[in-house]
């Protein structure tokens, strides 16, 4: 009798030369992230939005949403996460929800629980929805809202608590970094006082605003291995009632992770505008432009498009990826970090060990254990300096 | 810990579905799923919160025509535990 973890299943990658249109049978998207919108009342100082948001205002319309759900499912989708930006600002959520539902997705809603009303909750589980996943930024209405730069703390409580009451299974996210990390007990503590079913401790991703902001959030080594023992012990306590997932920054790992389970190979995510992307952040590397789902349906895309060929499997790698043994469990770690950190988004990921870049990384962890000024830089909406 | 008298339910986030590409029950959660073996997909089927585990063992016996009755029990336990460590099966009725 045997369950097959999906996310962990290893293509065959192979040593395919990448001129063939057809895939292997395996390579199919489990999961569409669906951003709908990049608009958002917080503006977290880690916010993975992209930092030139003025040039992707024109949202998708519901039509095109439902559109491309459906081509995910066809796709081999049976995974949808509905985030942002703060997806719950689209005013045909509940629509979407209901569409997604039709197509017997997984639905999940990655909110920051602010505009949420116990109405809309409502509607939302008579559309369909399965998961709500509410984020906080700490654990004080105080530390919390200096993050978001928006009074929030409280609603998203309410939100929470009224998920549940209503009977939605509940995720607690909570993004950890220098400023909250030592406080990760009481994180735990009200994730429980919440009854909720899964809780996310995840550290920060240092790019985007979290890559401008790194000298105030990257932890201290000491601090992580502390945190990481309290999760571990609440794991083991919650065993059956809460699933806890701890996800240690990559700065702190001595391999880089299998971003997004490796390019073009478990994921696709549209962007509020129409990008099919590999990843959130995969449009900030330099190339030709990504395609777009209003031009081009999400198969061709999928299958065909430079942009999920680029760096899907193998071949694309170099020295010291392409004869390491590691090669098909991190598929070279994430490209967005190789390029913001070392201007070649072909490079190995700079958090390897084995990368002749990992002293970037070095440097940044020793900033990390003398301190930082804390100053952070709020995510604006102009269009600002260039990096 | 599961027993022949437990009544285990799917939990409220897990969700089955049929996979058309691998013709296999996937049972959902968030931000994952995994692909059920056949037997598998026919225990998680009959966990409704109305069957015993005792029920349960004795659908596969009749269904798969085998009369190794310890081997059957040990394996839906078996499954079933690990399923409940995972939140994804609970015990009770819904």
């Amino acid at each position: 009798m045997s369950a097959d973890e999906r996310t962990s299943r290893i293509a065959p990658a192979g040593r395919d030369q990448g001129q063939s249109t057809t895939l292997p049978s395996e390579l199919r998207p489990y999961t569409l992230i669906a951003e709908l919108t990049y608009r958002c009342p917080l503006r977290c100082v880690y916010c993975s939005n992209p930092l030139d948001l003025e040039r992707h205002r024109r949202e998708l319309d519901t039509d095109t949403w439902l559109r491309v759900f459906a081509e995910a499912e066809d796709l081999g989708v049976v995974q949808l996460s509905l985030t942002g930006g703060e997806p719950c600002l689209r005013e045909d959520l509940v629509e979407l929800v209901a569409g997604a539902r039709r197509l017997d997705l997984y639905t999940n809603l990655a909110t920051a629980g602010v505009p949420l009303s116990r109405e809309r909750l409502r509607e939302l589980r008579g559309a369909g929805l399965d998961n709500v996943q509410v984020s906080i930024q700490d654990v004080t209405a105080a530390a919390s809202d200096a993050i978001a730069g928006h009074r929030s703390f409280e609603r998203k409580l309410e939100a929470a608590r009224a998920a549940k009451e209503i009977g939605f299974p509940l995720t607690l996210n909570v993004v950890l970094h220098r400023q909250n990390l030592d406080r990760i007990a009481e994180v735990i503590a009200l994730a429980e006082s919440l009854a909720a079913d899964r809780l996310e401790l995840a550290n920060a991703q240092y790019l985007g605003w979290a890559l401008r902001n790194r000298s105030a959030l990257l932890p201290r080594r000491d601090q992580l291995e502390r945190a990481r023992a309290i999760a571990g012990e609440a794991r083991e306590r919650l065993k059956g009632k809460m699933e806890v997932l701890f996800v240690t920054p990559d700065y702190y790992a001595t391999f880089p992770k299998a971003c997004m389970d490796g390019w073009g190979r478990r994921f696709v995510l549209v962007s509020p505008d129409g990008l099919a992307l590999p990843c959130h952040a995969a449009h900030t590397l330099p190339g030709p432009p990504f395609d777009n789902v209003r031009e081009r349906s999400l198969g061709e895309i999928w299958r065909e498009s430079h942009g999920f060929r680029r760096f899907r499997g193998e071949d694309w790698m170099r020295e010291p990826c392409q004869s390491c043994e590691r090669r098909a469990v991190d598929y070279g770690g994430c490209r967005c970090q190789a390029f913001h950190l070392t201007g070649d988004p072909a490079a190995t990921d700079p958090v390897c060990s084995l990368s002749p870049d990992h002293a970037l990384v070095e440097a940044a962890r020793a900033a990390a254990d003398t301190g930082g000024a804390i100053a952070y830089e709020y995510r604006t909406v102009r269009i600002d300096r260039e990096r | 810990m599961m027993s022949l008298t437990t009544r285990p339910r799917l939990a409220a986030k897990a969700r089955l579905r049929f996979d058309r590409k691998s013709e296999r029950t996937m049972i959902l959660f968030p931000e994952k799923g995994l692909e059920l073996s056949p037997t598998a997909a026919d225990v998680v089927h009959l966990c409704t919160g109305e069957h015993t585990v005792a029920d349960i063992v004795e659908r596969l016996l009749q269904r798969y025509a085998t009369e190794d009755r310890a081997a059957v029990e040990r394996e839906v336990l078996e499954f079933l535990n690990t399923m409940a460590e995972r939140c994804l099966v609970v015990e009770g009725v819904p």
